[in-house]
């Protein structure tokens, strides 16, 4: 699979590590009244489905920035690629 | 009728007129005690052990396709009960007791094969692993041997034990596991469970549930509704779209293993091998062909294929482990779609929702499983209460922070 990466271009997948559900960008937060139910779903429930998912990647053997990578699991054609940065800010995270 | 020798004999010389079907194809009745998604190993096995072991046979299997037509008809075969947890190895050492009575049980000839699986060992630290793992088989039952080099080299002469990187210290000898035709386990549990009154109904896909006050009361297909006491979901590979239409999210991710056959050669390897500082494992099949596999392709996918980067991967660690491979020629490759779990081991348990059962995330380990995850279902579905060998395959382990990670390697499927 080739991923697009917004900053260098068309780039190999093998350059890349991958993470999982781009779910992972929204951590709970640790202070709330049903933290440790919410971390449980976090850090184990998954939506997995069989289409398009947007998933983390991280450029480890590039820039070492991480990815928003949205794909169908099906047959495997990568539709957007964003900076994870660029997802999270848009979501209102501060850095 | 019954297979034997004796009818073999007489089919081969009255031109092969006698053979009837293995099973009905039934349609499907209004309503069963138990209707069982899924018509692949599990979902046989299950069915079989409701009828044999708990005299329940008013049961139906659902597949959407054919039987045997997914995981069960895409693995390498292996059988082998060589695990280090508590909540494992008593499990798969079952599931190994099973396979090795399965063929005169079920009169059916799955051509399970006992030939040894020999887990190499390529420094003093994968040996002290070894022993450890050993140990802990011997203490639930099963069976294994620590070799030094020597007697690897014995058993398997043409291995690269001069590897610079990965030379061969040694291996941990597993004499009872082995392989097993996949697709006859398939037809010999469907023929078993067809006997005693299973109904099989293929082609018929499960689009939803009916759930009323939190009590399951049925499947809708694609046939119409059949109603149910108890429905038990063993979709491996398709869980989590099964169970989503129930509204239930779970700790499973799909990811593609691809697996590879090469032409047929005479014989080379009677037993199983495995390579794991390289990832790979090899056997040889009754018609010659060498069937091997690796790691996964590491990323969430229900292609039932896999990408070229992973193939290279193996044949490089094939070549690394024996380099007469080079001139074999590869003439098929397949992916199976696994149901990765958070830490690596699979589910047997209830739902929250009454009368909805759930048997899934068996990762790697699905095929070797067969037997004791269809007796321990049907135990579960019988009796309401676990099987105590699958006692730990709970839903909810990772709220109780009981997870079962026998590779010790974190809570990720591809870490493990």
């Amino acid at each position: 699979m080739i991923i697009n990466h917004p900053i260098l271009g068309p780039r190999d997948a093998q350059e890349f590590t991958y993470l999982g559900d781009a779910s992972l960008i929204d951590r709970p937060d640790w202070q709330a009244e049903d933290a440790a139910d919410q971390f449980h779903d976090y850090l184990y429930l998954r939506d997995n489905p069989a289409g398009e998912h947007r998933e983390l990647w991280f450029h480890e053997q590039g820039d070492r920035s991480w990815l928003v990578v949205t794909r169908n699991t099906v047959t495997h054609e990568i539709l957007t690629v964003e900076l994870a940065r660029d997802v999270a800010r848009a979501r209102g995270r501060s850095k | 009728m019954r297979y034997s020798g004796l009818k073999v004999i007489k089919e081969a010389l009255t031109g092969h007129k006698g053979w009837r079907p293995a099973w009905r194809d039934p349609e499907p009745k209004k309503s069963y005690d138990v209707v069982i998604i899924g018509g692949g190993g599990h979902g046989l096995a299950t069915a079989y052990y409701l009828a044999k072991n708990h005299g329940v046979t008013n049961v139906a299997v659902i597949e959407k396709g054919w039987i045997g037509g997914g995981n069960v008809g895409r693995n390498t075969t292996i059988i082998r009960s060589n695990y280090l947890l508590d909540g494992n190895e008593p499990f798969y050492e079952l599931s190994l007791k099973l396979w090795e009575g399965l063929e005169q049980d079920f009169n059916y000839n799955a051509m399970v094969s006992q030939r040894g699986i020999l887990n190499l060992v390529h420094t003093d630290a994968q040996r002290d692993a070894a022993r450890r793992r050993g140990n802990a088989m011997i203490l639930n039952g099963s069976d294994a041997e620590l070799l030094d080099a020597e007697g690897v080299r014995a058993m398997y002469p043409f291995l690269n034990f001069n590897d610079a990187r990965f030379p061969i210290k040694g291996g941990l000898l597993h004499r009872r596991g082995g392989t097993v035709r996949h697709d006859a386990v398939a037809w010999g549990y469907a023929r078993g469970a067809d006997l005693r009154g299973v109904d099989i109904i293929q082609n018929c896909e499960v689009t939803g549930f009916r759930i009323e006050n939190g009590k399951c009361l049925g499947v809708e297909t694609s046939k119409g509704f059949i109603g149910a006491n108890k429905v038990a979901s063993c979709v491996a590979g398709s869980s989590s779209r099964v169970m989503e239409k129930a509204g239930m999210r779970l700790p499973i991710e799909s990811h593609v293993l691809q697996a590879f056959v090469s032409e047929g050669l005479k014989p080379v390897l009677d037993g199983v091998v495995t390579f794991g500082a390289g990832h790979f494992y090899v056997s040889q099949s009754d018609k010659g062909g060498l069937v091997f596999g690796g790691d996964l392709d590491m990323y969430n996918s229900y292609a039932q294929r896999g990408n070229l980067p992973v193939v290279e991967d193996v044949m490089e660690g094939g070549m690394a482990l024996m380099p007469m491979l080079g001139r074999v020629r590869m003439l098929r490759s397949w992916g199976g779609i696994m149901d990765m779990s958070m830490d690596g081991s699979p589910f047997i348990d209830k739902t929250h929702i009454d009368g909805l059962y759930f048997n899934g995330g068996w990762c790697y380990g699905g095929f070797k499983a067969t037997p004791a995850s269809g007796w321990c279902y049907a135990h579960l579905l019988a009796t309401d209460t676990p099987h105590k060998v699958a006692a730990a395959y709970r839903l909810d382990r990772f709220r109780r922070g009981c997870m079962i990670d026998e590779k010790g390697q974190g809570a990720q499927p591809n870490l493990h």
